[in-house]
């Protein structure tokens, strides 16, 4: 069997004497869906970070394709493959659509690749192929989560990291969005999902684990927790069971 | 290209202002040069990484020390002036790595804490310093007037240097990098900057440079003491000058500084009394009504006088 794309193994991260993070562990498999659900405060964002390397890992082991990267740099996170959308996009707003996205591809010495990417980008986008001369600042939110996930996909990376994909987007532009991921995920990237759109993330999604109060609590099929009795009590308010 | 011909024609005409003026004009344009070299390094870690540094009248303080206690000692004056380069840019990556990681107003505060520190420092080593009692540096045996040409061509190579450094870092991966860290230094380190590199070499950069300022000022002047060469102005008008000019680009400092001492001989030595309030004065119309400097005016000024182009 392959080694997993990501596996995370009992990790502990938090903030200084707060920890956030207990025993977290889970994996994504090369060319797999895989979305992270939990209430506010569970520490969804904070597993992202640390997974990027963004805060630092008090216990467990973080490996990207059976290599162990704990405590390594985010540059190198990035390098082994492993892009971050972080929540609220975090897009350099006086820059042009076109460099933001060419800062995704920061780390890359390939020109070429880097071009062909670029007008990758662009097909899966083509709201931003209009739009790559005008500051990152001047979009629409769901504009602005493309030139986000874009950028990330200008690393050329074998697993997305994606934290709040639909967060405060009209529901037009989040079909936009789920609908570039899959095209994404068919090439064969592995996709790691953040979301607070249960319903919309276990429809995406291969599999799915919860996370409560910084442990993972659930996981499995998506399509089987979707049926959880528990998860329909707990995150879509019981409706329609 | 354009940036590398513009430079050379500004350094061509100001190299010609001997043969216009006699010393006192030669002495402004020594001061301007020198301002331009602090503006121009303030640019470096204040415009291009957004870090709002008070700490290049330590860099010059340094610089005017290190290149004082060398030259006391027979050392040649161009070694004791490179020396003082690296002496401030050793300095900046040590105390980088210590208030790099702060930010906004805490870094502010931090930074200009770093030059009352290093005042402090010479006040307490007598021995080595003089202490508060100066330092008087050798006279060069030179005529006036050949003294006053020699320091302005000095000051004069220093302030192209810092430009031509300029240049060529904002067109690499380092200046690409510190906008983006100016903009969302998070999403800079996602992307895979190494941030805290990046800071660093731009502290740096806004030191080396300053600190040479400082050798040659000591030079000029002959007799340096702390309150003169860690005077907290050092910080304050290169900073005025950048948002003056224009923050973050190559020429916005250079014009900065020409503008400021313009203003400073005109008008401030009418006012003596009160030329603190002038100065803060400047600055407050600074933020209100040009926050990006005469530069930015002028190209928005330029843009609407264009015809219309096709809407994009």
């Amino acid at each position: 069997m392959d080694a997993p794309k990501l596996s995370v193994t009992q990790l502990q991260a938090g903030y200084g004497d707060v920890q956030v993070l207990w025993d977290v562990t889970l994996d994504v498999k090369p060319g797999e869906m895989v979305c992270i659900v939990g209430s506010n405060g569970a520490g969804k964002t904070t597993l992202m970070r640390a997974i990027s390397a963004l805060v630092p890992v008090s216990a467990g082991r973080i490996a990207v394709d059976g290599a162990d990267l704990t405590g390594a740099t985010p540059a190198r996170m990035v390098a082994a493959g492993v892009a971050h959308v972080p929540e609220g996009r975090r897009l350099f707003g006086a820059m042009s659509v076109r460099d933001n996205l060419l800062m995704g591809a920061y780390l890359r010495p390939d020109k070429a690749g880097i071009a062909e990417d670029l007008e990758k980008v662009y097909a899966l986008f083509p709201r931003l192929a209009e739009r790559q001369k005008q500051d990152a600042g001047t979009l629409s939110g769901g504009e602005q989560q493309m030139c986000a996930v874009g950028r990330g996909l200008m690393a050329r990376p074998s697993l997305l990291m994606i934290d709040e994909l639909s967060l405060g987007l009209a529901p037009r532009m989040v079909d936009l969005l789920a609908d570039g991921l899959r095209r994404v995920n068919a090439e064969g990237v592995a996709v790691l999902l953040v979301e607070q759109d249960v319903m919309n993330a276990l429809e995406l999604a291969d599999r799915a684990f919860v996370l409560d109060r910084g442990r993972v609590t659930l996981s499995g099929p998506a399509a089987a927790l979707a049926d959880d009795p528990a998860i329909r009590e707990a995150y879509m308010g019981g409706l329609a069971g | 290209m354009r940036d590398w011909l513009l430079l050379l024609l500004l350094a061509l005409a100001c190299s010609l202002l001997p043969l216009a003026g006699d010393n006192y004009v030669l002495r402004l344009g020594t001061i301007v040069a020198m301002y331009a070299v602090l503006a121009q390094s303030w640019n470096f870690i204040g415009g291009l990484a957004g870090y709002p540094s008070f700490a290049t009248a330590a860099f010059f303080g340094l610089g005017a020390y290190t290149s004082a206690v060398l030259l006391s000692y027979g050392a040649p004056t161009g070694l004791a002036w490179t020396a003082a380069g690296g002496m401030a840019c050793l300095f900046a990556a040590l105390i980088g790595g210590a208030i790099l990681h702060l930010k906004g107003h805490y870094f502010a505060i931090a930074s200009l804490a770093v030059g009352e520190v290093l005042r402090e420092v010479v006040n307490t080593t007598p021995d080595l310093t003089g202490g508060g009692m100066g330092m008087n540096l050798p006279v060069p045996k030179l005529s006036v007037a050949a003294a006053a040409q020699t320091f302005y061509f000095s000051m004069l190579a220093l302030a192209a240097l810092t430009t031509a450094a300029a240049i060529i870092v904002q067109r690499s991966r380092l200046g690409f990098g510190l906008r983006c860290i100016q903009q969302n230094e998070d999403a800079a380190n996602i992307l895979g900057v190494n941030a805290y590199g990046y800071k660093t070499a731009a502290f740096c950069l806004s030191a080396v440079f300053a600190g040479m300022a400082g050798a040659i000022y000591a030079s000029w002047v002959h007799y340096i003491e702390p309150p003169d060469v860690f005077d907290i102005l050092l910080a304050v008008k290169p900073l005025v000058m950048v948002l003056l000019g224009g923050i973050g680009t190559v020429f916005g400092p250079i014009i900065g500084a020409f503008l400021l001492i313009a203003f400073e001989e005109l008008v401030w030595r009418s006012f003596l009394t009160i030329h603190a309030a002038m100065l803060g004065g400047i600055i407050v119309v600074l933020v209100l009504f040009m926050p990006n400097g005469l530069l930015a005016l002028v190209r928005s000024g330029l843009a609407r006088l264009r015809p219309a182009g096709p809407k994009p």
